[in-house]
């Protein structure tokens, strides 16, 4: 009965995951500009791998997978924001503009992403 | 089954990164698609390592998310400060 349960419920939470991963990965392709396209890979980032990971955790049962499995989590957890923001940091150092509403030329948004490409250093 | 059915849902989601790894205009597109690939790849190879009931795939997909990191952090810092540092230790 309980396995039912498990397996249901882990059934569940791996196919959200996989959805929310290809959220992420469609809106990593659709945002018009670098930094909205940061927010979409938050979403995969963290909250695919939340569900993704529980649903294996689940499956894993009391052993050392789930303390390995409970430790991948908080690490991504941790280190995803911070990669994140290093990149935002460094994106703005390197001179990359954030798109503004008023120069998104509404027609084609996608087709040209942020006005100053930088050449690379 | 389950972990058949995640092991496919997730591979269009990896070439979709790839896509915009290969598409994004500037740097800082491609590292966020990469680093965005290595936490697919992280998930990935879990999955994979609960569908073939191997255990010690955790440890892989472990090794592989704080490398990612590392890579992520790296060649940012390359792009950002234009080098690694280590030009001040041979000037002094």
């Amino acid at each position: 009965m309980i396995s039912t349960v498990l397996d249901s419920l882990s059934w569940l939470l791996l196919l959200s995951g996989c959805a929310c991963l290809l959220i992420s990965a469609i809106g990593l392709l659709r945002m018009p500009d670098l930094f909205t396209r940061m927010h979409a890979a938050g979403i995969g980032d963290t909250l695919g791998a939340i569900l993704v990971l529980a649903g294996l955790m689940l499956q894993a049962g009391l052993s050392i997978t789930l303390v390995k499995l409970v430790l991948i989590l908080f690490f991504l957890l941790f280190t995803s924001p911070t990669a994140c923001h290093a990149l935002a940091r460094a994106a703005l150092a390197g001179g990359q503009k954030p798109l503004l509403a008023e120069n998104l030329n509404t027609e084609n948004p996608i087709s040209e992403s942020s006005p100053t490409e930088q050449p690379l250093p | 089954m389950m972990f058949e059915v995640a092991a496919v849902a997730l591979f269009p989601a990896m070439f979709l990164a790839l896509a915009r790894a290969i598409a994004g205009p500037t740097v800082y597109d491609r590292v966020l698609a990469v680093n965005t690939f290595g936490t697919f790849t992280v998930l990935m190879i879990a999955v994979l390592g609960f569908m073939t009931d191997q255990k010690d795939f955790i440890d892989i997909a472990l090794a592989y998310a704080l490398i990612n990191f590392i890579g992520t952090i790296a060649v940012l810092k390359f792009f950002a400060v234009g080098d690694f540092g280590y030009q001040q230790e041979s000037k002094k």
